[in-house]
């Protein structure tokens, strides 16, 4: 599948062009190396329960310049601590509870205001031109990981459907079945749960699909087998285990904008000055870490997505 | 009377010990390092769980003793009450030190700000005086001002219920399980003070015209 060449983000919508991931820098031998020394380094961490959570695929991938170079968060607490309503609303289940959920068949059908909708197969996805993406993750309850994710940018797959000039927004929804996601079965959140982005939001480079972790397929109970990471946003925003993605021109409602408007506004854009109305954002544990650290205005990606927001009020629109 | 001292005896030191089974566990959890992603948390989450749990149970006391006639169950009201205020001094330390590693800045305004901080920062402060006031001489100064100071315990039980309903995100179920048991045992102390007042006045009823007959016979 093609992935388009850079030149084809709008200009109004691209970083500094120091950023550019240069697309030449493609899977070689050093890339699977450092794939294969990081999922080895993972696999020392991990425990018995992880490796059967473990869908445990290796994937393709090349290195991105978005990456950061934090210290990882290990595998485990990544798979042992996710805030997954669909599954359970404690975030220690749903590493157990997701060991069985099935990813097969799974298909993403991208449709609305594009001139060519189309309908993604999960493995199709997988073939496309992957990188590795080491994000910071801000969690809206106040703590955060750094991720290597596993993904292509969601640009990518929204260039191939041609979004028309119509098209405002892009509305995320994840799979809803009771029968699969037992949290489904009651109705903690309005089913099925729903997502947004603004379209330059969208199209930004840094917005991935993930469809792995640690250099392998994504573990169900990180939102297999395709999730979106906004890493500037908080981890909420970061829809899991997606079927469908619409453009529209409206501005889509978020599950846990309708749950609670007052708290979780369609940005949510990680920002230490502007306070959960119950609690602070001003700082966050990094899981491993004992003291807390400030958190860091759009969770540190401020050079790449202020410009977004340039004259908003985002104590407004938070 | 004899098996009541039994009891006593070897029973209250195994309460006693069962009622420490929870720190143990955590601090088992905590050397071997099975606290999971957010041992904090986990920390916190535990003592704060266990602290309501105890003034449920210290709660309890009173009704099942009357209920049961187990008359004998008043002596552990008091060791009940206290690891409730044990729990939630380790609770309370937690969110201190290992929660906000003592920056009394951030901590001064999440009190004032936030109302779940607000209202669990009044429970623990509402719990210091029943604390300190429990032994039996302070039991003996203070008379029948005792019981009426301890009736605060209603409102650090409610305070603590409403502490745990406001920090959730969204899954009430937990807190609402709190707040439904507590009903109960409220609800018994209002249904009780109702008909003791209900009693008492028709013993007044009762009392009144004979008064007015013998005042009349005494006429």
């Amino acid at each position: 599948m093609l992935i388009k060449k850079p030149s084809d983000i709008p200009s109004s919508e691209i970083t500094p062009e120091g950023l550019y991931l240069s697309r030449r820098r493609f899977l070689g031998g050093a890339g699977a190396l450092v794939g294969a020394v990081a999922a080895g380094g993972a696999i020392s961490e991990i425990l018995s329960p992880s490796q059967s959570a473990l869908a445990g695929t290796k994937l393709q991938y090349s290195q991105s310049q978005y990456s950061t170079s934090e210290k990882q968060t290990p595998l485990n607490d990544i798979t042992h601590y996710n805030n997954y309503y669909e599954f359970s609303t404690d975030k220690y289940e749903p590493a157990d509870l997701a060991k069985n959920f099935n990813t097969r068949p799974w298909t993403i059908k991208v449709e609305g205001l594009a001139n060519k909708p189309k309908t993604f197969d999960i493995d199709a996805l997988l073939k496309m031109q992957l990188q590795e993406r080491i994000y910071r993750m801000r969690c809206v309850e106040g703590w955060s990981m750094v991720i290597p994710w596993v993904g292509i940018p969601l640009s990518a797959v929204l260039d191939d459907v041609q979004p028309n000039s119509k098209a405002k927004f892009v509305e995320f929804t994840s799979l809803k079945d009771p029968k699969r996601f037992p949290g489904q079965q009651r109705n903690v959140l309005d089913w099925p749960y729903v997502e947004g982005l603004r379209m330059d939001e969208a199209m930004h480079p840094l917005t991935i699909l993930a469809v792995g972790l640690y250099g392998e397929t994504l573990p169900n109970q990180d939102g297999a087998p395709v999730r979106l990471v906004v890493p500037w946003k908080y981890g909420f925003k970061g829809i899991k285990a997606i079927v469908n993605i619409k453009l529209v021109d409206y501005q889509p409602t978020s599950s846990w904008t309708k749950a609670a408007p007052n708290e979780y506004g369609f940005y949510s854009n990680v920002n230490p000055e502007v306070d959960h109305p119950r609690w602070s954002q001003a700082k966050e544990r990094r899981i491993g870490e004992f003291t807390k650290r400030p958190t860091l205005m759009f969770n540190g990606y401020g050079d790449q997505v202020a410009s977004l927001y340039t004259g908003m009020n985002l104590k407004k629109n938070y | 009377m004899k098996l009541r001292s039994v009891k006593a005896k070897y029973f209250k030191p195994l309460v006693f010990l069962a009622c420490l089974v929870p720190l143990g566990r955590l601090a088992w959890k905590a050397y071997n390092a099975a606290l999971g992603a957010n041992p904090i948390q986990v920390i916190t989450w535990s003592t704060g769980t266990w602290t309501l749990v105890f003034l449920m149970l210290t709660l309890t006391v009173t009704p099942l003793r009357k209920l049961t006639k187990q008359y004998w169950l008043i002596q552990y009201r008091r060791m009940l009450g206290l690891f409730a205020f044990f729990y939630g001094s380790l609770h309370f330390t937690t969110y201190i030190w290992l929660d906000q590693f003592f920056d009394w800045h951030s901590i001064t305004k999440d009190v004032v700000k936030r109302p779940f901080i607000t209202v669990g920062f009044t429970a623990f402060v509402l719990m210091l005086p029943l604390a300190l006031t429990s032994s039996q001489r302070a039991i003996r100064w203070l008379g029948k001002r005792w019981q009426m100071l301890h009736r605060l315990i209603y409102a650090v039980a409610i305070a603590g219920v409403i502490h745990f309903i406001w920090l959730v995100k969204k899954d009430l179920r937990k807190p609402l399980i709190y707040a439904a048991i507590l009903s109960v045992l409220l609800l018994y102390r209002v249904v009780v003070w109702g008909a003791r007042r209900l009693s008492q006045e028709r013993v007044e009823n009762q009392r009144s015209p004979l008064l007015k007959r013998s005042a009349v016979a005494t006429d």
